[in-house]
């Protein structure tokens, strides 16, 4: 019995979300009574024993570098391989783009009940209940997981990372991968930038910032707050900024600590992706901007005066 | 060469989020359904750009549901494709639903299978890995591109912070989302051909659920916002450095 926690990486290291997935899988496997076993599949260059810091016992790896690239028929296999070799009874992913790919074929290959965007740790008074979002943010259900082994997928940035003292031992597992059928062939990343879903600060444009021209004074707001950018879909969608930016309902979900919604109306599509931010704050000359009732703090006032202000006073905290 | 996109019936996006019978289940009166989104916008108007293209392609499109599912199916079938399946089942487990589809897919021998990236109402996101997986097939997720090259597929799908362009073989599962395709509005002329195109309605599949829903609930009310004049900037930033502590 344990709780089997995948971790994820990229350019040879452990991801943000899977350092949260490790914190709440060992809380899980804490309140359960068992070991938290992590499991890496490729190869990273930080040491990994390290990783027991967050809670866990044992890091389990398939040290084999074709698994650096996703395939996830491959990685089905090899995780579930793995889960059977050490016995796990609960898998907690991040519900991050591996996880999304990866958790829910692990899930029918076990035929182990998933719940995908877990946002809090499981309640076993009663079966195994996880409370997840849905309703694009606009609600929680509490899902409860009848089959014998549970699978949880953690939404990013709803669980605290705690550190502490400790090391992993690490374990070699003898699995070999099949040959993939997904060839990687180019990645494209945006350098420099705060990857928008691991972000702790988002600084984000709607249509109120007139055009593309005037993101300037916007990204500087974000450079001094170390923010990943965001926008409105009509910005988006009028290529003012790029899609990967376009959170809400139908665009990227986000969960930071500081959400800064700047010439946004807070249509309900747009709040959507944004409402489980942990504080917002809308800069909007419109008073009855329906985004101020979802806001926790406001300016209502003219962005291109506000937001040069605004940077020169976050610069003199920040030193 | 055949293509299935699986389409879902959500709440319009404006709806309001009730609950009813103690919080058990949503409360439906007077929202108006549509088409998820993920699964019109971009799995099912790309599927139809490729039929455009090559008319030899055959499309279908599964949904699992109700009776009540197929003014749904109709509103897809008036963009494009050439018959729709209805598997007579009603669920919230995700495994239920794509085992459902698996069968089906398995029936029909279909090269490619097209999801959206997920649900606006359940987010699971699982549908598609779930039946890849049930078909033991390649799954490449949260599509942005999609090309066709005969036997295989280049695929640029979403990571943290980018995209990765992936090559993969047929036959395959890709989950569909913005970039894909844009969306479009259905013409008269689909309307009326929607009309004749086959419906046809199969029944479930024994599957055991693997997980229910025991309650939903609403998050808590925001307890209002705190508004900071516009000439003191100043006092926006000490509120979120020492009141929120977020900066
Ligand atoms: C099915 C569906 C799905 C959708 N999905 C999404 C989604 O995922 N994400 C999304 O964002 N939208 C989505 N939308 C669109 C949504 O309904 C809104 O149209 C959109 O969010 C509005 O974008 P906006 O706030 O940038 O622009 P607008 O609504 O035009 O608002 C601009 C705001 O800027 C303010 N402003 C103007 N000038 C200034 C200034 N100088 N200083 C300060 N403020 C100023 C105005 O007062 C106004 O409030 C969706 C719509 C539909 C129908």
């Amino acid at each position: 019995m344990s709780v089997l926690i995948f971790i994820d990486h990229a350019d040879g290291h452990v991801k943000k979300a899977s350092l949260e997935a490790l914190t709440y899988g060992a809380d899980l496997a804490k309140q359960l009574g068992v070991a938290a076993e992590g499991l890496l599949l490729g190869t990273v260059t930080e040491d990994l024993a390290a990783l027991g810091k967050y809670g866990i016992s044992k890091v389990n790896q398939v040290s084999n570098e074709a698994l650096n690239n996703l395939d996830a028929q491959v990685y089905a296999k090899a995780i579930a391989e793995a889960a059977t070799a050490t016995g796990a009874t609960v898998i907690v992913f991040s519900h991050n783009q591996t996880g999304k790919a990866v958790a829910a074929r692990v899930s029918a290959r076990l035929k182990a009940g998933l719940v995908a965007g877990a946002i809090s740790l499981p309640d076993t008074s009663n079966g195994f209940v996880v409370k997840k979002t849905v309703f694009s943010g606009k609600a929680f259900a509490n899902v409860n997981i009848t089959s014998p082994i549970k699978i949880i997928s953690l939404n990013p940035n709803s669980y605290k990372i705690t550190a502490g003292e400790g090391a992993a031992t690490v374990n070699q597992l003898s699995i070999t991968p099949d040959a993939a059928k997904v060839k990687v062939t180019a990645v494209n990343k945006v350098s420099g930038e705060v990857p928008l879903t691991e972000a702790e600060i988002v600084v984000s444009g709607g249509r109120g910032l007139k055009g593309p021209e005037n993101w300037g004074i916007l990204e500087d707001l974000g450079h001094a707050l170390h923010a990943a950018m965001a926008c409105s879909r009509p910005v988006a969608d009028a290529h003012w900024r790029p899609h990967h930016e376009h959170v809400g309902q139908t665009g990227v979900q986000v969960a930071p600590n500081l959400y800064i919604a700047v010439g946004i109306s807070g249509a309900i599509q747009h709040l959507a992706g944004v409402n489980r931010s942990k504080v917002i704050v809308v800069i909007n000359k419109d008073p009855e901007a329906p985004f101020f009732k979802a806001a926790d703090y406001g300016i209502v006032g003219d962005a291109f005066e506000i937001l040069p202000k605004l940077t020169e006073e976050i610069k003199k905290i920040k030193g | 060469m055949k293509i299935l996109v699986c389409v879902s019936k959500t709440p319009d996006t404006t709806s309001k989020i009730a609950f009813k019978d103690g919080n058990a289940k949503f409360d439906d009166a007077g929202v108006q359904w549509i088409i998820n989104p993920y699964d019109e916008w971009y799995a099912l108007v790309r599927a139809i750009e490729l039929k455009e293209k090559n008319a030899s392609i055959t499309l279908h499109m599964v949904t699992v549901g109700g009776a009540d599912a197929e003014p749904i199916i109709r509103k897809a079938l008036a963009l494009g494709g050439d018959e729709a399946i209805r598997i007579n089942a009603d669920s919230n487990d995700s495994f239920y639903i794509a085992s459902q589809i698996a069968a089906v897919a398995k029936d029909g021998g279909y090269d490619l299978v097209f999801t959206g990236k997920e649900t606006i109402d359940y987010n699971g996101s699982s549908i598609g890995g779930m039946v890849a997986e049930l078909l033991d097939a390649p799954y490449v997720s949260l599509a942005t591109k999609f090309e066709l090259n005969g036997t295989t597929a280049t695929v640029t799908r979403e990571i943290e912070g980018g995209e990765e362009v992936n090559e993969v073989a047929l036959p395959a599962v890709v989950s569909c989302q913005k970039g894909v395709a844009e969306q479009r509005i259905p013409n008269m002329r689909g309307i009326m051909a929607a009309r004749t195109k086959p419906l046809k309605v199969v029944e479930p599949v024994a599957v055991d659920a693997l997980t229910s829903v025991v309650s939903f609930e609403l998050p808590p009310a925001k307890a209002g916002v705190k508004l900071v004049p516009a000439d003191n900037v100043a006092e926006l930033v000490r509120l979120l450095h020492e009141e929120a502590k977020v900066i």
